[in-house]
């Protein structure tokens, strides 16, 4: 009985190792988890963006910047002219936290009985707020000898999300995740299927073009990624009570992009991988780093600078950003030019790889 | 049906290759083949698997691209101008490749479309097509449900749709029964006689024997080509035939012979190829089967289609088709 067994045991093992890719995955997988997991699972969050507006412009005005500076959990960049501008470079997803800080600071500091800056938070983002409001409790600066009088010196404002409400976040960037699992996983399994049930073999033999074939087999996933997503809007607005503040147009044109960026990656799983088993475990592969470096669980700005470069890779990290923008801040895509310019690049780069790797041939 | 009838004009070949070679690695599946393949014609590949059938027809359509040497197809050098040559070509692969998980119609319309045909004509093509391969009654039937004959009768019809000027099948009637295959053969001439060119892969011997001409392939080398007759008429052997009761004992006794170059048994008989030069054949070997005590009934006979492959393929057993027996 032990002789059969250990005959299957030696059997699996065999066939394992010479599935390279699976083998590959057996070291890859546990290796990327302990990875991801330990960089970017962080709540200790620390450089957010942020951008100051000093309209008092006092020794202390500037002790109290110098001050949250020094905590480390806000990295600030060039501050801003006015609050107009603060707002906008909030909206535009520039900056995570602007600290404004009114003429008559002064008084206020002197008069104690109001908040004497203001800290304009982004809400779209998860774990923002609540870090922002850490931040807040940095005392003011004082002379020596005076007693710090209250235990705010700001006044907080949750833009985006007022009711600071984790669905408003987590709703609009689900978008994105279901988009990223569906268009990879059903794009690199139809073509690969077709592979393994030996269609190809005849199709490739027909007149159909390389082009005409991979962009029928697309065509159809762009519908589906746009009705996904009106479902996804749809129920988040009427269960979750999800804002859409920006507009549709903008929305769907986002979309249509990362539909775009999302099915060309599958294309290429599709392009390395030779059986069904192994697209979806390609798949899997980009997903879990999609989730966790994405910025849709956890701040972008609190991971490491490594997995920071690792999620500019990721279409899905540009995505959340414009979704969030469009959606929650209610910003036009035009705005969010950078984040639409880097998926697109993405695209680019993605298809002329997939279409070169891509021909009519069996060798 | 309109008859698309064309004289053959021996000069235009539907194919040629010149030292068509493959190698996958370290080894040469298809070794300088050479091949002249008339129009309107059947032309078999007749070999035991692993012998280069597959392999060549795959350089023949594209699929592979050769090594080395040279093929054209219907005038077009290949691979470089497959895609002149893909809206001529009908291609029936080994293993059914139209979708499980489409109708009969559907799987016809599909492949219909890819080949350019426009709305009427290809209404009209998959009607006359599913009544002539009598898949009428199957039209709405997945293909994933269907026999093995259905489903070759359907890639035979999605292969002929477009009314192709070549067609490559690659071992069509590995998967059906007997019947079928007669079947299928009959269609197989019905589409030659309207000027269609067909190259049929097969380890069939009574297939290969239906075929215009022949070439037999082993090894990845092209060990003998002609037509299947007068291939039989000039083999390089005496064929001497041996009913015996103890076939073991007979077979022992002829292994023995010099002379006897390969003894291959065909239900209870045997056949024993002997050296041409061999002076009287039929007594040496009754005398060797005498000298073991072998009681026997010994004949020369006419050479069959599988002696012929016997002797090109060197008198080698192992080179013997697997379904030869049946």
């Amino acid at each position: 009985m032990f002789d059969r067994i250990l005959a299957v045991a030696i059997k699996e093992l065999r066939q394992l190792s010479r599935d390279r890719l699976s083998f590959g995955m057996i070291i890859g997988v546990p290796l990327m988890q302990m990875l991801l997991f330990g960089y970017a699972i962080n709540f200790d969050v620390r450089g957010i963006r942020a951008a100051v507006v000093d309209e008092a412009n006092t020794s202390h005005s500037r002790a109290l910047v110098a001050s949250l500076s020094a905590t480390g959990v806000v990295r600030f960049l060039e501050p801003s002219p006015g609050v107009d501008e603060l707002r906008r470079r909030l909206n535009a997803g520039e900056i995570s936290v602007g600290v404004y800080i009114p003429p008559d600071f002064e008084r206020r500091r002197l008069q104690n009985d109001r908040a004497v800056a203001q800290l304009l938070v982004d809400g779209s983002e998860p774990m923002i707020d609540s870090v922002a409001r850490g931040l807040a409790m940095v005392p003011l600066p004082q002379r020596r000898g005076t007693i710090a009088p209250r235990s705010s010196p700001f006044e907080i404002r949750t833009e985006y999300n007022p009711e600071r409400r984790t669905a408003v976040q987590i709703v609009p960037a689900l978008i994105g995740v279901i988009l990223n699992m569906t268009m990879v996983i059903f794009t690199a399994a139809a073509i690969v299927r077709e592979r393994e049930r030996g269609n190809l073999e005849l199709l490739i033999t027909t007149p159909i073009r390389p082009g005409e074939l991979m962009a029928g087999k697309l065509l159809p996933y762009v519908f589906i990624g746009l009705l996904q997503t009106t479902l996804v809007l749809v129920v988040g607005a009427w269960i979750f009570d999800v804002p859409v503040n920006g507009g549709l147009a903008h929305l769907y044109a986002a979309a249509g992009l990362f539909i775009a960026a999302t099915l060309t990656l599958g294309l290429l799983i599709s392009t390395v991988t030779k059986t069904q088993f192994q697209a979806f475990q390609l798949a899997f592969f980009t997903m879990l780093p999609s989730i966790l470096l994405s910025g849709f669980m956890f701040p972008f700005d609190g991971m490491p600078r490594l997995a920071q470069w690792l999620a500019q890779l990721l279409p899905l990290t540009h995505f959340v950003e414009l979704i969030r923008g469009i959606v929650l801040r209610g910003a036009p895509i035009t705005d969010l030019g950078t984040q639409a310019a880097k998926l697109a690049v993405f695209l680019t780069v993605a298809l002329v790889i997939a279409t070169l790797r891509f021909r009519k041939r069996l060798d | 049906m309109v008859a698309e009838t064309r004289e053959p004009d021996p000069d235009d070949a539907a194919i040629e290759a010149r030292g068509l070679t493959r190698r996958f690695g370290s080894l040469v599946a298809v070794d300088h083949v050479d091949l002249t393949i008339p129009r309107a014609r059947i032309y078999g590949f007749l070999g035991p698997n692993g012998s280069g059938k597959s392999t060549t027809i795959r350089m023949l359509c594209g699929l592979l691209e050769p090594s080395a040497g040279s093929v054209r197809v219907l005038g077009h050098e290949m691979p470089r101008e497959a895609e002149q040559m893909r809206p001529k070509l009908g291609y029936m692969t080994q293993k059914f490749s139209l979708w499980d998980d489409l109708t009969v119609h559907e799987n016809l319309q599909f492949m219909a479309r890819i080949f350019g045909l426009a709305g009427g004509e290809r209404e009209r093509r998959i009607a006359e097509l599913t009544a002539e391969f009598e898949l009428e009654n199957l039209l709405s039937q997945r293909a994933g449900t269907m026999s093995g004959g259905q489903r070759q009768r359907l890639a035979l019809a999605a292969a002929t749709l477009h009314r192709p000027e070549l067609l490559l099948l690659d071992e069509p009637t590995s998967a059906v029964d007997p019947r079928t295959r007669r079947d299928f053969w009959e269609s197989l001439f019905v589409l030659v006689d309207r000027g269609t060119t067909i190259l049929v892969s097969t380890h069939y011997m009574d297939e290969a024997e239906r075929c215009h001409r022949l070439a037999i392939l082993d090894r990845g080398r092209l060990v003998g080509e002609g037509v299947p007759k007068e291939m039989m008429a000039a083999i390089p052997a005496i064929v001497v035939e041996i009913e015996a009761d103890d076939v073991a004992g007979a077979r022992r006794a002829l292994h023995q012979d010099p002379a006897v170059k390969s003894v291959a048994q065909l239900g209870i008989r045997l056949h024993a190829l002997l050296d041409p030069q061999t002076p009287d054949a039929g007594g040496r070997v009754r005398g060797r089967l005498a000298e073991s005590g072998v009681a026997a009934q010994v004949d020369i006979v006419h050479a069959s289609l599988e002696d012929v492959f016997v002797a090109a393929t060197g008198f080698r057993r192992d080179a013997r088709p697997a379904a030869a027996e049946a």
